[in-house]
């Protein structure tokens, strides 16, 4: 054996990041080959990393929004109220959230009330030709501004173009105990998804992403950040997962 | 005409605030703030420094003065009962559980890692962001990694307790 310092918890951090210079590298690792724990330990920290970029690269590709690129550009200085005023909503949804979760109930998984009324709200409102929608997608800034703010949580609507749904609106629903709202998406040969969104109540039990059927008609739902979603619409399960996957992730952040 | 200097650092801002606020609109409000502030005091900028790390350090600064609320909603993110699996969506699952496990996190620690395990910020320039000591940073990047594993894994934390 070489004569070295120790290593220390700080090399197994860089080791980690990836950091170490290769000679240090190789001692971590004849460390790790030595010490089954400590190898599980560091590939979790490596998976940490890795679940990070999974989750967060792909905004590095997006276009930037608007209010940023023309900062650079236009350079009149402001008063920062903004994030401040943003902030304190958040913090009353949270909070308001948090205090309607009530005591929590471990009761046994029961067919989600709200993936029934997701189902029946999918069937009443696709069928509509001349008002599927109460406000349409060219005001699509005013509709999640609205439904928003009616439901108190933020909310998006997913860019579902690459499966060849388009946004056509969204409208304003009674849930079961207050508001819940409808984004209603359409394909151009007139096929209709819709993503429901409702306030999470006592009954909502957080799940896994499920599909359950309603009435025929494949229901994904999942419940999420004190928000339970359903999707209604794509028979193709395959596609409906891909679909579920867009539709949290614009949702979740 | 040459692009601003900043330009090229904000869609990594705007990674790092998306992932620590976990809301689009307040992180591009964040993302404004700093790049306004910054375009504010660009005159007390030293020429050939770090302006990637000075960016992250007037972020982190915005964050924590001005947003002493953010503090207490961030840290009572709280805690779910997760069903176990449903193998058709694993993989959403686990990145769900991934999402609620860092929000449980202090927001030091999640701080931390998002500067280096995703923005890979050096051990140096995130202790000039955070302005620590570079000991402290790496104790701090250990005790956070440490406790979102517990939290993911369940081995020890109550936190993210599983039921059938």
């Amino acid at each position: 054996m070489t004569q070295t310092t120790p290593l220390s918890e700080d090399d197994i951090q860089a080791y980690v990041d990836g950091r170490l210079a290769p000679p240090r590298r190789a001692e971590v690792d004849a460390y790790l080959a030595m010490n089954p724990d400590e190898a599980e330990r560091v590939r979790a920290y490596q998976n940490q990393n890795q679940m990070l970029h999974g989750l967060f690269d792909r905004v590095l590709d997006e276009p930037l929004p608007e209010q940023l690129a023309a900062v650079t550009a236009a350079k009149a200085p402001r008063q920062l109220y903004r994030v401040a005023a943003m902030l304190a909503w958040v913090v009353v949804g949270g909070l308001g959230g948090y205090l309607l979760r009530g005591e929590v109930t471990t009761t046994v998984m029961v067919a989600e009330p709200f993936t029934e009324r997701a189902a029946v709200a999918h069937v009443v409102y696709t069928a509509e030709m001349l008002h599927p929608v109460e406000v349409g997608a060219d005001q699509e800034a005013h509709l999640v501004q609205w439904l928003s703010k009616r439901l108190g949580h933020p909310l998006h609507t997913p860019d579902l173009a690459k499966f060849g749904y388009q946004l056509v609106g969204g409208r304003l629903l009674p849930g079961e105990k207050g508001a819940a709202a409808q984004f209603m998406y359409q394909t151009k040969t007139g096929t209709r998804l819709t993503l429901y969104v409702s306030v999470k109540d006592s009954e909502m039990e957080q799940t896994a992403f499920r599909i359950e059927e309603e009435n025929g008609q494949p229901v994904m739902y999942w419940v999420d950040n004190n928000l339970g979603f359903a999707l209604v619409g794509e028979k193709d399960r395959k596609k409906m997962l891909e679909i579920a996957r867009v539709a949290y992730q614009s949702m979740s952040f | 005409m040459a692009q601003h200097p900043f330009t090229e650092h904000i869609p990594s801002l705007r990674r790092y605030a998306i992932a620590l606020l976990r809301d689009r609109a307040l992180a591009d409000d964040l993302v404004q703030d700093t790049l306004e502030r910054g375009l504010h005091k660009f005159s007390l900028f030293q020429r050939g420094s770090d302006v990637r790390a000075w960016l992250f350090t007037i972020m982190h600064n915005l964050f924590v003065n001005q947003l002493p609320n953010a503090r207490r909603w961030l840290h009572n993110a709280p805690p779910e009962d997760i069903p176990s699996g449903d193998e058709l969506a694993e993989e959403m699952v686990t990145a769900r559980d991934f999402m609620q496990a860092l929000q449980l996190l202090s927001v030091e620690q999640r701080t931390i890692i998002l500067l280096i395990g995703l923005e890979q910020l050096s051990y140096e320039q995130a202790a000039t962001v955070l302005n620590l000591p570079v000991g402290t940073v790496m104790s701090r990047l250990a005790r956070a990694r440490e406790r979102l594993r517990v939290l993911m894994h369940g081995e020890t934390g109550p936190q993210l307790r599983r039921v059938k």
